[in-house]
């Protein structure tokens, strides 16, 4: 990495960012200064402020007082267009393309030029060339973005920054939809970019990425900047405790497991959207009392549908789940007939599926148990038992604010998750399927629901933990199976689990003991 | 990352404020529209309130007319906490009105205590019945019910004048009506219920009807916010993807909801026919199902609000009458223009005036907690 000129201006200095929303002060006077060809790293919890201050630097909204500087001009963005043109470029954390357009034509969307389409698409062709040359992005131009892996897709986005122009590229949680060799494509890349001047800043909560890749790292906490250190005179753990506050512990502690007797059965499953086409192709596997079972796999290879049709939610099409709790008799298909045999869900998607947002607290508490006689009097809901039994999981699982009437849009991502998890737990399942149980959950709440985990493992129940976070997996797993186009590719125990093997398996290579032969339909 | 936190209005500006401003704002273009055509907007403003609150028989008219509003706004809310948009409520008050109607012909000569259940039942039952097709098809076939829903008020008005010209008219006359129900089936008038007590009040057709939609408002606030079905609806409407999560069966929450809803438009019957026209004729809902849909939107789809919305258009109607009649330049289209104005700013605009308050509130809420920090 170069090493900054002292003399040029830095390329991007914040001076006193100020941003409130009504009663929150989401920026307090942040400032920060980036030197040019650098990756600075900017990490904080949720609500530490990062978002909004991303927002603010790319015109998404303005800052209450504060200067931006970029290149050492003072600016003010009005709109995202005004901080492009000033060399600032986003990639977001959701991809900003068009499916079915090719990656030209998704490249030079909104700066055509002309009327005409073809001149600006020769133009285009011709400067991407270059651009390819020079940083090393190669990308199919006219394959559609469709067609296209994750990683390639984030290349796509990188590209369309730099075609209009940007010498400040901000990406936003880059690595959360990609396997760990494609992290690593694109940490060199990155590399290469700022190597020839570009200026780079990463936006995440993964401690090991900005250990990995960064020059400097900024840390947030409730709106402020709170430290800003070199990386490489900083640790993990260091990084951690700055972030929230508090020491915390990065490793899930536990006791080695003792696998009972099998509480849940899953024969050549298979498992088809609603387009026909399967998703899961065939999948067994059981599960016992007292166990984690984790299974990994890049997002989009089968684990959500499976998860879904154990939860009752999709009707599988072949094959068969069997919970013990009846006897070993097939399980009813729908939500509230799993429920009742013992099978607690949390889903993947919290806002999607696990609560409504604008409901409160306590009527989000019993989401999927509103029919129970307890929280019933004749035909009326007892809003007494409904309250009741929401303050108790909430002073359970330290829920903040522990107010049941608010609604859940009102608490961050860490609470709500610990609403869910209390309402699953709290129900007294003998199974406990969870999907992405710390996606958008802060440091100090992940600590908790890992705990949450592993006490219910301890307790004699059974835990089919569903993760793209390959250090949730390892970390908590018992035993681990691998997922990639809709079947499970293989099963490690964790000890052999590393992050390489694993990302190979998810890319759809089977063991190295079958010959190391590559699946297909894997990616 | 978090998401930006939204400024929320204070709940007396939101359900108070926000709707008297729209309300205005709608006035003062309709005093432009009156001004335009050559009227004074204050005269216009005063003949409208005088015609509509000003003597027992304004305000006789106006509950009577926004009892029928209170039906279908109710059915257009029930709807719409399922996530539907019912457009059908006037077809389904139409059928709905055919089942009173046959019990009033029927067994009008019963006494009044018996007709009533049966009438409620009749145009209910029917109601609803209209409103499942629909529903069905959403449910099982995935039609669109707002296309299903608009189609079916044509269907039902035609099926309606087929009947009362063809099947249920009065033998040896020319208008298109039944026979008179017998006195069984008549509603008792708000004059006689008020008379009994030693209250007089002038007779105009406000009916008991009138405290039966009321009541009707109260028991959908209970169904919908205190009872496990009213929650799943909401659920459903509010999140498809929780409810399903939760085993609540989507098609099984529009089914029911679209039932109610057509069930609670199915009873306008008990208030224009039973109530006043005491036959059955075509035509008799005139409107209320579509204008019901502006009453729930601009009610927040809360029963409450509903009634304060329904009381708020049978003023407009009433009104409105009152106004074309005594300013020759004013006639019957410029009282729908009136009316559709309120409908715009209070329903399809009723956001427009959002953001500046937000603006404001969110100013004060800065300045105070910049009060704070500078003590």
């Amino acid at each position: 990495m170069n090493l900054p000129d002292s003399a040029a201006p830095p390329a991007l200095e914040l001076r006193g960012i100020d941003k409130r929303f009504g009663t929150v002060h989401a920026n307090r006077g942040v400032s920060l200064s980036i030197a040019r060809g650098t990756i600075h790293g900017l990490i904080g919890e949720n609500g530490a402020g990062k978002s909004t201050l991303m927002n603010i630097v790319y015109g998404f909204q303005p800052a209450d007082s504060g200067e931006i500087r970029v290149q050492g001009i003072p600016r003010v963005f009005g709109s995202p267009q005004d901080a492009i043109a000033a060399g600032i470029g986003m990639v977001h954390q959701h991809f900003m393309l068009v499916e079915n357009f090719t990656v030209l034509e998704n490249i030079v969307l909104g700066v055509e030029g002309r009327r005409l389409i073809a001149p600006g698409l020769a133009r285009a062709r011709s400067a991407l060339a270059a651009l390819a040359r020079d940083y090393g992005l190669e990308v199919p131009l006219d394959a559609l973005v469709s067609t296209l892996p994750v990683g390639l897709q984030q290349r796509v986005e990188i590209l369309k920054a730099l075609y209009r122009g940007a010498e400040i590229l901000i990406l936003d949680e880059p690595t959360a939809v990609l396997v760990p060799q494609e992290v690593e494509q694109l940490f060199r890349m990155l590399g290469r970019l700022a190597g020839q001047g570009k200026t780079v800043i990463l936006v995440t909560h993964k401690l090991k990425e900005i250990m990995a890749v960064t020059s400097r790292v900024t840390v947030m906490r409730q709106g402020a900047v709170v430290a800003e250190v070199a990386t490489r005179e900083t640790t993990p753990r260091d990084l951690a405790e700055k972030m929230v506050g508090r020491a915390v512990l990065l490793r899930v502690e536990k006791t080695p497991a003792t696998a009972g007797a099998e509480l849940l059965a899953v024969r050549d499953l298979e498992v088809v959207d609603a387009f026909g086409v399967a998703r899961v192709k065939g999948v067994s596997f059981s599960l016992h009392a007292g166990e984690i079972v984790g299974v990994a796999g890049v997002a989009g290879n089968g684990q959500s549908e499976l998860l879904e049709a154990l939860a009752g939610i999709r009707v599988p099409r072949r094959g068969e789940i069997r919970v013990a709790a009846a006897g070993g008799s097939p399980a009813g298909s729908d939500p509230r007939a799993r429920r009742r045999l013992g099978l607690a869900h949390v889903p993947e998607d919290r806002l999607r599926m696990g609560v409504v947002a604008a409901f409160s607290a306590e009527h989000n508490a019993i989401l999927g148990y509103h029919t129970l006689p307890e929280y019933n009097r004749g035909v009326l809901l007892d809003g007494d038992a409904v309250r009741g039994a929401c303050e108790r999981k909430m002073a359970g699982y330290d829920v903040r604010p522990a107010n049941p009437r608010l609604p859940v849009s009102a608490f961050s991502g860490g609470n709500q998750q610990k609403l869910v998890m209390a309402r699953e737990i709290e129900s007294d399942p003998r199974v406990l399927l969870v999907g992405q149980p710390t996606r958008g959950v802060d440091i100090g709440a992940i600590e908790f629901i890992h705990r949450q985990l592993v006490g219910l493992r301890d307790a004699g129940k059974a835990v089919l933990l569903v993760s793209v976070e390959l250090d949730e997996i390892i970390g908590l797993s018992d035993r681990i199976l691998v997922m990639a186009g809709g079947e499970i590719i293989g099963e490690l125990s964790p000890q052999e689990a590393t992050e390489e093997k694993l990302g190979l398996m998810m890319a759809g290579v089977r063991e190295m003991a079958e010959g190391g032969s590559r699946n297909p339909e894997g990616r | 990352m978090s998401a930006v936190p939204s400024m929320k209005l204070p709940r007396w500006v939101e359900l108070g404020m926000l709707p008297v401003i729209n309300l205005a704002a709608a006035l003062v273009v309709s005093g432009l529209v009156v001004r335009w055509i050559g009227e004074s907007p204050w005269a216009a403003l005063k003949l409208m309130t005088d015609g509509a609150f000003g003597s027992q028989e304004a305000i006789g008219y106006t509950l009577y007319y926004a009892t029928n509003f209170i039906f279908t706004g109710l059915a257009v809310a029930v709807a719409y906490h399922a996530g539907l948009f019912n457009i059908g409520a006037e077809g389904q008050a139409y059928i709905g009105g055919l089942g009173t109607g046959l019990v009033g012909l029927w067994l009008g000569h019963w006494p009044f205590w018996a007709v009533l259940p049966a009438a409620v039942a009749a145009g209910a039952v029917f109601g609803a019945a209209w409103a499942f097709i629909p529903a069905w098809l959403q449910a099982r076939r995935g039609s669109h019910i707002v296309i299903t829903t608009i189609m079916f008020n044509f269907i039902a008005s035609a099926l309606m004048t087929y009947l009362v010209v063809n099947v249920l008219i009065k033998p040896g006359q020319q208008s298109p009506e039944t026979r008179e129900f017998a006195a069984g089936a008549s509603m008792p008038g708000m004059h006689a219920m008020l008379g009994k007590i030693g209250v007089p009040f002038t007779a105009t057709p406000l009916n008991l009807a009138f405290f039966l939609a009321l009541g009707l408002a109260a028991l959908v606030w209970v169904f919908l916010w205190r009872t496990r079905w009213g929650y799943a609806v909401r659920v459903a409407g509010l999140n498809p993807a929780a409810a399903v999560y939760a085993g609540i069966s989507p098609a099984r929450v529009t089914v029911g909801a679209m039932l109610l809803s057509g069930a609670l438009a199915g009873l306008l019957g008990l208030n224009e026919l039973m109530g006043s026209q005491h036959r059955i004729l075509l035509d008799f809902p005139g409107g209320a199902g579509f204008v019901g849909i502006a009453v729930a939107l601009m009610g927040r789809n809360h029963p409450l609000g509903i009634l304060a919305a329904a009381v708020l258009f049978g003023a407009l109607a009433q009104g409105g009458s009152q106004l074309s009649f005594d300013m020759p330049r004013v006639n019957r289209d410029m009282v729908v223009v009136i009316q559709g104005l309120v409908i715009l700013f209070c329903g399809a605009l009723e956001n427009v005036f959002r953001k500046p308050l937000e603006a404001v509130f969110n100013f004060g809420s800065r300045l105070a907690a910049r009060g704070k920090t500078d003590r």
